[in-house]
């Protein structure tokens, strides 16, 4: 099969995911009275507005970092239901130590991540350890952690560390200490506007963008160029071969979870540089959409750009929605979850069309054996 | 004679390849029908398409004179058709009788079983055809050749005439193999008809009133047992002339490359699975395993290479202890492992071939650079293994589940002999392939004893492990219980020693 094939063959389950999950939604907004040309009309009105696409960006930034942290499990078959908790929690401490901490500027940054990252990867190695020294499935054991971290550790830590918050968007908001503006990373707006034009309403396009980037990068060399990659895909297509082959099955667990958990624990870096400090209310269920964002972008680096950017933009459209009264806002959640759906059955279809594209050319090669449309 | 079953123009297509290719078959009533062919060859499609398995794409069937077409196992049951596979679907929790009856329960008011009626029919299932077993007794505690019976009975009770065997003796040491033929043979008499898969043309020659043969999806001949030899057989299958597995002069050495002492491994219950074994094999020597499977052969390998942790004892590789090193480090230092099911334990099925290549030696050159897989290194050495060992496939890149049976066996004994082990553990390396690749396999491992690798063998088929090895060991619940001259012993000789049936000096 040639490259132009394969990657036609790659890119035509999602778009026919995407046109059914259109389809779908039309005939829920037609029957709930409302006229579906009109909604998307809107949704892709605002959508293409540049302060719009920036408030998509910004959404896109967490999402995607998140669908890379529930990957790295996926390509194990691991599954890392504990993104939610582990983010917020890495999240709070690095906010709160990156406050306390005396650092000039650009280490106070680092330091931050650092944390965020320590944080969440032995938050979630800890299900790793379960998972290999007790047999605890990962599943059960990281949606329970999930529960401490969230309505536990956090919620006490919280009352803990409450240092009056600050004023953000002219609302007063409470959280952990402010982290001097030195310590945060400042905003993309210039960047941006040097290739269009000014951004207005005081948007601010976030600069965890460019951390968000480097970690598509350094997933993409960490599983697709090195011996640790190797291995962790070799467990993940199959483990029985991957031990035969030498491939420390125990350790393999625990570090592919430390590693997924410190992917996760830079999700809410965006908040916290976009806020100042963590927030009492921060944004939640960034975790659980990252599960979604990683299936719709095959785990692939690349993919999970775009399907990051698809929930972004439904996400960010639903506002618009309710506020040119077009449609209900529900309906995006409708649109999202049809998209998941559709995009699994497709994947699956176009797999199997992929492996039996292979086994005729594999017995093509063969020679002896006559391919079956020339037999016909 | 009437006829049993006639198939004519049968034509299956699979994307890629044509299973079956105009294939004619006629069974008499009452015969013992054997087909035979090498792997690849459409035996097992042909058989399902009788069976309703698989549905033919264009040809005719008659059973019994009447034209059919079976869509289903259920309708070919009904027309008195039952197949045997060559793994048992048992289940092993239950008594014989409820796994005869399973899926065919006969019921008292309320849905409750009828057991006194099963019973009943089972026993008159039995004596009609000279089957004996006790339908109380668990199938976990039944020997291979007593399920295989129960998989036969339980045919049987479901009215079955005709009777579809497929590789019926692969599973049976050669005493249970006489067992099997006997009970055929009474069957036959009784007036079932039997079509059988098998491709150990001694067994076919001893048993067959009528031989068939496939090669390439196509019929190429008809032919009775006292008519031709196994060589002419085995000419018809392949086209050519069969390999033998002969070595030649010894190569062995005095130095010992793999020390194994007095090893105990136990599983999970702690029951013993290898009972203190104790060997040496030396450079340039092939050591076979002789034994029945699930008797400590495969948990002795996996104790070799470290899957599988070791109670007492110790394993010493050119004299150094690796009991307790991790299994990377015992296949950095030399330890070559072909598994038993190359699927299971030796592929990355939706990986590519290059890296199906890699693993295994995945930290070593040409495949890794430092931290770093080599993908222009990996992709150089699977395109040399791609050459030397016959590998048929387009390009390195196609993913591993796209080859056949044999080509993937031969990937991954390329892969293992191009790392040039010091000591390769060899599971079964020729099973379930075709005779022309089994022989490049031989020659493989011949070579590689001639430079000095040491070879710890096991297999079922007891002219390979005759043939390739320098000396047998025997293996019996756990124990090393004979060692054996491959030059002084027959196959008869050592299903005796494997069954229990002789003892030696072990």
């Amino acid at each position: 099969m040639n490259i132009s094939r394969r990657i036609l063959l790659t890119l035509a389950a999602p778009v026919v995911a995407l046109i059914f999950a259109l389809a779908m939604s039309s005939v829920v907004l037609i029957f709930s009275g409302s006229n579906p040309l009109e909604a998307f009309a809107d949704m892709i009105g605002h959508a293409s507005r540049l302060e719009t696409m920036v408030d998509i960006l910004n959404r896109a930034t967490p999402l995607y970092i998140a669908g890379v942290a529930v990957a790295i499990g996926f390509r194990m078959n691991l599954f890392n239901i504990g993104v939610e908790g582990q983010y917020l929690l890495a999240a709070l401490v690095a906010a709160h130590l990156g406050a306390l901490v005396n650092l000039p500027g650009p280490l106070r940054i680092l330091f931050i991540l650092v944390v965020a990252m320590a944080v969440g990867g032995a938050y979630s190695g800890f299900a790793g350890v379960l998972k290999v020294t007790r047999g605890i499935n990962e599943v059960i054991s990281t949606i329970m952690l999930n529960a401490i971290a969230i309505t536990g550790l956090i919620a006490y830590l919280i009352r803990q560390w409450q240092a009056g918050g600050g004023i953000q968007s002219g609302v007063g908001r409470v959280g952990t200490t402010p982290i001097p503006e030195s310590g945060l990373i400042p905003n993309l707006n210039s960047v941006l506007e040097f290739f269009t034009r000014e951004i207005r309403q005081g948007k601010q396009l976030t600069g965890v963008l460019v951390v968000a980037i480097l970690v598509g990068i350094g997933y993409h060399v960490l599983v697709n160029r090195t011996r640790f990659g190797f291995d962790l895909r070799a467990t993940g297509i199959n483990p029985f071969a991957a031990q035969v082959g030498g491939v420390p099955a125990k350790r393999m667990v625990v570090s592919a979870m430390v590693l997924s958990g410190a992917v996760a624990g830079l999700v809410g870096m965006a908040e916290i540089n976009h806020v100042g400090f963590f927030p009492a209310n921060p944004i939640k269920g960034l975790g659980f959409t990252g599960i979604a964002t990683a299936l719709l972008g095959r785990n692939h680096p690349a993919g999970i750009i775009l399907s990051a950017l698809i929930f972004a933009f439904l996400d960010v459209s639903s506002g618009v929605l309710q506020f040119t009264g077009a449609a209900s806002r529900e309906i995006v959640v409708i649109m999202q979850g049809v998209i998941i759906l559709a995009a699994v059955v497709a994947y699956e279809v176009a797999s199997r069309a992929r492996e039996r594209q292979e086994a005729k050319s594999a017995a093509e090669a063969l020679g002896d054996i006559k391919p079956s449309e020339e037999a016909a | 004679m009437a006829t049993a079953i006639e198939l004519s123009g049968i034509t299956k297509r699979f994307p890629g390849v044509v299973a079956n290719d105009q294939v004619n078959l006629t069974v008499e009533e009452g015969e013992i029908h054997a087909i035979c062919g090498e792997n690849g060859a459409g035996k097992s499609t042909l058989m399902k398409i009788l069976y309703g398995m698989q549905q033919a794409d264009s040809g005719t069937m008659k059973v019994h004179g009447r034209e059919v077409r079976f869509v289903s196992p259920t309708e070919a049951i009904a027309a008195g058709i039952g197949m045997v596979h060559q793994h048992f679907m048992l289940a092993d929790q239950l008594t014989v009788l409820e796994n005869v009856i399973l899926g065919a329960e006969p019921t008292k008011a309320l849905g409750r079983i009828d057991f006194e009626k099963a019973r009943e029919h089972l026993r008159e299932v039995g004596q009609a055809y000279g089957l004996t077993i006790d339908p109380n007794d668990l199938i976990e505690e039944l020997e291979v050749g007593e399920r295989q019976r129960v998989e036969i009975i339980k045919v049987l009770y479901r009215g079955a005439k005709i009777l579809i065997l497929d590789e019926p003796t692969a599973v049976l040491v050669p005493q249970e193999v006489e067992e099997l033929f006997r009970n055929m043979r009474g069957l036959k008499e009784d007036g079932a008809t039997i079509l059988f898969i098998d491709h150990k043309l001694d067994e076919v020659l001893a048993i067959a009133d009528t031989i068939t043969v496939l090669r390439d999806g196509k019929t190429v001949a008809t032919v009775k047992p006292d008519e031709v030899t196994a060589h002419d057989l085995a000419e018809l299958m392949v086209g050519s002339e069969l390999p033998t597995p002969e070595t030649t002069e010894s190569t062995v050495t005095d130095q010992v490359a793999l020390d194994v002492d007095s090893v105990t491994v136990l599983d999970e219950d702690e029951r013993v699975l290898v009972d203190d074994v104790t060997f040496r094999i030396r450079r340039g020597e092939v050591v076979g395993i002789a034994g029945v499977e699930g008797n400590g052969q495969s948990e002795l390998l996996d104790a070799i290479l470290g899957t599988r942790p070791v109670h007492r004892g110790s394993i010493q590789l050119m004299g150094e202890d690796i009991t307790l090193l991790p299994v990377r480090e015992r296949r950095e230092r030399g330890i070559g492992y072909i598994p038993q099911d190359r699927q299971q334990e030796g592929l990355l099925l939706t990986a590519p071939l290059w890296e199906n290549a890699a693993l295994g030696h995945q930290t070593k050159a040409p495949f890794a650079k430092g931290l770093f897989i080599d993908r222009a290194g990996s992709k150089e050495r699977t395109e040399h293994i791609r050459d030397e060992f016959d590998v048929r496939t387009p390009n390195v890149d196609v993913h591993a589940h796209a080859l056949s049976g044999g080509n993937q066996q031969k990937l991954i004994v390329g892969r293992e002999m191009t790392a040039e082990p010091i000591v390769l553990l060899a599971a079964h390396p020729t099973r379930g392939i075709d005779v022309g690749a089994q022989g490049e396999v031989w020659d493989d491992i011949r070579l590689a004893r001639s430079k000095g690798m040491a070879t710890l063998l096991i297999s079922a088929d007891l002219d390979e492990l005759i043939g390739l090895s320098d000396t047998i060991v025997v293996m019996l619940r756990g124990r090393l219980v004979a060692t054996l001259d491959p030059a002084k012993v027959t196959p008869r000789e050592l299903g005796a020693y494997m069954t229990g049936a002789k003892e030696g000096a072990a």
